[in-house]
């Protein structure tokens, strides 16, 4: 019998995977309360890091257009779908689920992309708008990326979650530093080797593993980080992230584990834009 | 024999100020239970004008109490086109009495009466009639069907536009069947407390709207009464950020417009006349006290020193005085507070080594008034680069490429408003694609409507007000 | 200061120096200065000075003798119940009516006062440069001592400004000391306030002590926001030369309200140099009699009717 080669879940950050540069993990147990890896403990400055890689990258995917971003989201889902059995073993193996079940959550996830793909180059059309102002002006109001938005990722489901979490925030322009469910670490990272390959820039996707109530109070008082979804917070990180995020007035949002446009929306800003008409 | 402007001062007449006001609850006027008062003065001649009611948190939980009961009892039962037709009332009303309101203001504010007349009380109005039309087509805002409004508003308003900023806020929180507590400004309470009035004309349900004057207390007793669903504040980003954070263990909602240091980036090819009167309208509109101003001139350096001969040409024209005047373009700074806080600034800019020029004007000897103002030799560094001055002062800043005079402009945590002006197409696309702020004048400045979405990027504030965008911020969709 | 030397290509160079108008904004401005009221003591003095600055104007295919010497008895009495009415500025004329308009002033106390004839092909300017100085050369031998020519719109329209330039030269050089000369840029026919501009410009480089609006005969004339740009146009060619040229609104100023926000026009934006009948003209006909009808409710304290003014 061949002895298997195991995996050694590491950061993602501005493109490469590197450890934890405290050099800390975790004891990952899988449902049944077995060794199932150990994945990195991301510390502050590992956020730190990762702030800056989102930061650097941001401009870029930004300015990028909205059809090409709109391919790139496409090209996960097709990356994702040759993956498929490694996303549902770690399914299985972390939620305990069966395989069907999890085949279903990875189905799920990689509609998901399809799905927000699909919103990169419609964002604007139907959430913008031209303003009929008095006076001879032409107006207009148009969505924009925020920049670097941090995302503390849920944890009903272990893989869907993670896409909830991102694929909007991408699709509106934002750079994303995902803190990943600390019990779902796996389907994180794999969704990261995925991203690896997938086109999206360098620095445009960054993911931690570890414990997000440590690293909460470090994004809540970052004043790089422009925006926040702290759906996988419970009610009292919630509570401080908001008070201690309002420093910079950071874009605070939650949201249920529900594929809506507004939760691209709420990582954006309107511009409103005047020019006189005349001749 | 000179060609001279008349005074033209428009009668007091028309108003009616009382000696005393109560607070407005439930429909009617009624005492505080603290019986505390204190004084409203005009600014530009330091006269009292009335005594208004310090509410006690005892009167804000009383107007919660009636708010609540209105939202639950009527105004949640009407149907949108109902609701709208209150609304379409009260603008009809804001118009037949726009002189009353406009004079009114003047007075209280300080602020010259062909702003009130031409822009304040028409703009009000205007907000009342566009949001009117929105009560029945919640379900157009994008947010879903059937979007909910969040019950009682908490509103709170500063005092560089009271009137217009009542209607920013009252408008689009009735439209979206919400019921409302307001407090005024400390120093502008009147054109709220005529606006009671108008509700009553308007037989507007009792408790739909309640409106409690008094200071930073009564501000603070209505962000933390646990009977308030939502918060809307209009300020200073020092207070939206104490908000911010007194809500966040609550499940208040909160918009909030707050400062700003607006760039107006002069290019070469600029229309230069018109560009000049743009400046002008930018950082002189109000006494400056605008949170969208263009305080920031960054002017191509090879344009600098003509622009500045056409600007002081131009701002020596600037008539200071009487706000009740008809000719006055510059009228009384809000309060001497607000005027110490200028002066403040301005000698910071002497201080740190930047020149200021002001034209000859003859300041009045009674009230508080601060000339217009500019400033060169400013750097970015300068504390009237970065800080919000929020008086006729402008810093003027230059700048050699396009690239370098966005990366000036963005280098603020402030993104309120900017200004471009130039003659090329092109590059007002490019530069209103890379500013960060929430509105972008090109070839303008200071434009409002009801029609188009207001508010800021980074610490300028959260959410939008006005046009479709300013819904959301008084509904709730279903996603969070 | 030489601002081109009157090549087609150093015209061209020169008036893409010329800074862009925005047409919202201009008018914004205009709009706003029509706003300011005078002091009631300003105005009798406003109303004097419009009255100065009136080119009496009469310029129909029906005038005759007897209706051009009516006029110049009313420019230089506009108000025969008061003498303390000053005359108009001038009287305008067609260039047939000229030797009539002088011998009538002359002989009935308006010596001091000029008569303008409208020349070079008046209303449309189409005619040969021969034709045109002839007709310049002809009013100023009858008597006019300002003449109002009109550049051609056709060649300026179609990029041809050396031929208006060269024109407006000539009809200069043939006025000499002898006239003054107005150049009237039709900006009814211009269209846009880049091209009032530029042709304000190339009208002053060219020689004209004044510039004017329009002949009277195309809609739209002096609009507020045709005479901000045309004043602002005066006030920066006075920072480039030192030399003041002269402005004339004409079309469409009717009443006193209209005659008093010319002036607010030119004391904010020229400046209160302007406000002077050798750099301020106002085209005009029936402008007299409101102006004086207000002048008389201002002295009197009642309105005044039609009938207490005389016709012509």
């Amino acid at each position: 019998m061949r002895l298997d080669v195991r995996k050694t879940y590491k950061l993602f950050i501005g493109g490469a995977f590197p450890r934890s540069e405290s050099g800390r993990s975790y004891e990952l147990l899988d449902a049944k309360g077995n060794f199932l890896a150990n994945p990195a403990l991301a510390s502050r400055k590992d956020l730190r890091d990762a702030v800056v890689a989102a930061r650097n990258a941001s401009e870029k995917w930004a300015t990028a257009s909205a059809f090409n971003r709109s391919q790139i989201l496409y090209r996960v889902a097709e990356v994702m779908e040759g993956r498929r059995e490694q996303f549902a073993a770690e399914i299985m193996a972390q939620e305990g689920l069966t395989k069907a079940q999890s085949l279903k959550q990875v189905d799920e996830a990689i509609d998901l992309w399809v799905w927000y793909a699909g919103w990169c180059d419609k964002i604007s059309t139907i959430y913008g708008s031209t303003n009929p102002v008095s006076g001879s002006f032409y107006n207009f109001t148009t969505p924009e990326p925020l920049g670097v938005v941090a995302v503390f990722i849920s944890e009903n489901k272990s893989l869907t979650d993670v896409v909830h979490g991102i694929a909007p925030v991408l699709a509106g322009g934002n750079v994303v530093i995902a803190i990943a469910a600390e019990d779902y670490p796996l389907s994180a990272i794999t969704l990261a080797e995925v991203i690896a390959t997938s086109d999206v820039p360098a620095g445009t996707v960054n993911i931690l593993t570890g414990k997000s109530a440590e690293l909460a109070p470090w994004v809540a008082s970052h004043m790089d980080i422009d925006g926040v979804d702290g759906s996988g917070l419970d009610a009292a990180n919630y509570e401080a992230l908001k008070r201690e995020g309002a420093d910079n007035l950071k874009r605070i949002q939650r949201f249920k584990s529900v594929e809506n446009p507004q939760r691209v929306l709420s990582f954006m800003e309107h511009k409103t834009v005047w020019h006189p008409i005349g001749i | 024999m000179k060609f001279e402007y008349a005074p033209a001062p428009e009668s007091t007449a028309i108003v009616d100020i009382k000696p005393e006001y109560e607070l407005f609850i439930d429909g009617k006027f009624v005492a505080s239970k603290s019986g505390k008062k204190f004084e409203t003065i005009n600014p530009a001649n330091e006269k009292v004008l009335s005594r208004v009611t310090q509410a006690s948190a005892a009167d804000v939980d009383r107007a919660v109490k009636a708010a609540t009961e209105a939202y639950r009892k009527t105004w949640s039962k009407l149907s949108g086109a109902q609701r709208g037709k209150y609304l379409f009332r009260i603008a009809r009303i804001l118009q037949e009495r726009a002189r009353e309101f406009a004079v009114l203001e003047s007075m209280d504010n300080g602020k010259p009466i062909r702003e009130t007349r031409d822009t304040d009380i028409p703009l009000a109005a205007a907000h009342f009639f566009y949001h009117a039309g929105w009560a029945d087509k919640l379900d157009y805002a994008g947010l879903g069907d059937n979007p909910k409004p969040h019950g009682v508003v908490g509103q709170i308003i500063p005092w560089n536009f009271p009137m217009l900023m009542l209607a920013w806020k009252v408008a689009p929180a009735l439209a979206t069947g919400n019921t409302v507590v307001l407090k005024p400004a400390e120093t502008t309470p009147l054109t709220a407390l005529l606006f009671a009035e108008v509700c009553q004309q308007a037989d507007l349900p009792k408790g739909v709207v309640n409106i409690l004057t008094g200071d930073g207390l009564t501000g603070a007793a209505i962000v933390n009464h646990p009977g308030i669903n939502k918060i809307a504040f209009t300020g200073s980003t020092e207070v939206g950020k104490i908000i911010a954070k007194s809500v966040a263990g609550t499940k208040k909602a909160l918009t909030l417009e707050l400062g700003g240091k607006g760039a107006n980036i002069i290019f070469e090819d600029a229309p230069i006349d018109e560009t000049v009167e743009g400046i002008i309208n930018g950082i002189y509109f109000n006494q400056g006290h605008v949170c969208c101003a263009g305080s920031r001139l960054l002017v191509q350096e090879n344009i600098k020193d003509e622009l500045l001969e056409k600007l002081k040409r131009r701002m020596s024209l600037i008539r200071v005085g009487d706000p009740l005047d008809k000719n006055t373009d510059l009228g009384a700074i809000n309060s001497a507070a607000q005027l110490m806080k200028i002066r403040e600034m301005a000698e910071s800019g002497d201080a740190e080594g930047a020149e200021r020029w002001s034209p000859q004007c003859n300041l009045p000897e009674k009230g508080f008034w601060f000339p217009p103002t500019f400033f060169t030799g400013v750097s970015q560094a300068h504390r009237i680069a970065r800080e919000e001055i929020f008086g006729p002062v402008l810093s003027v800043i230059t700048f050699r490429t396009p690239s370098e005079a966005i990366e000036k402009a963005n280098n603020t945590p402030y993104g309120l408003s900017a200004g471009i002006w130039t003659d090329k197409g092109s590059r007002i696309l490019w530069s209103a694609q890379q500013l960060k702020a929430g509105v972008i004048w090109a070839n303008t400045f200071n434009k409002f409507d009801p029609a188009s979405p207001f508010g800021g990027y980074k610490e300028s504030g959260w959410g939008r007000e006005g046009g479709r965008h300013g819904l959301a911020a008084y509904l709730k969709g279903d996603f969070s | 200061m030489l601002l081109t030397d009157g090549s087609e290509s150093s015209i061209k160079s020169f008036l893409k120096t010329l800074s862009p108008v925005d047409q919202v904004g201009a008018e914004a401005r205009a709009a706003m200065l029509a706003t300011r009221s005078i002091k009631t003591s300003s105005k009798l003095w406003a109303i004097d000075t419009a009255i100065s600055m009136i080119d009496l104007t009469t310029l129909e295919g029906a005038d005759t003798p007897g209706k051009v010497k009516a006029l110049c008895t009313k420019a230089v009495r506009p108000d025969p119940t008061d003498n303390s009415v000053p005359h108009v500025g001038a009287v305008c004329v067609y260039n047939d009516m000229v030797k009539i308009a002088r011998e009538h002033l002359d002989n009935n106390g308006g010596k001091e006062i000029p008569v303008a004839a409208v020349s070079t092909a008046f209303p449309s300017g189409r005619a040969s440069l021969d034709v045109k100085k002839q007709d310049t050369e002809d009013a100023i031998a009858n008597g006019a001592t300002e003449i109002d020519m009109v550049i051609d719109r056709g060649a300026f329209l179609s990029g041809n400004l050396g031929k208006v330039f060269t024109e407006i030269v000539c009809i200069k050089e043939i006025c000499g000391d002898r006239a003054h000369l107005k150049v009237i840029l039709e900006t009814g026919e211009l269209v846009t306030y880049d091209n009032v501009r530029r042709a304000s410009f190339l009208a002053m480089a060219a020689g004209a002590d004044f510039i004017k609006t329009s002949t009277g005969k195309v809609s739209p004339a002096a609009t507020a926001p045709v005479v901000l740009v045309m004043l602002e146009a005066v006030r920066d060619y006075f920072q480039m030369t030192g030399q003041r040229i002269g402005v004339k609104p004409a079309g469409g100023i009717r009443t006193t309200k209209d005659a008093i926000k010319q002036l607010v026009l030119v004391n904010e934006t020229a400046g209160p140099e302007w406000l002077d009948p050798n750099l301020f003209r106002i085209g005009a006909s029936a402008l007299l009699n409101d102006l004086l009808m207000q002048r008389m409710k201002m002295k009197n304290g009642q309105y005044s009717g039609r009938n207490y003014v005389t016709l012509d």
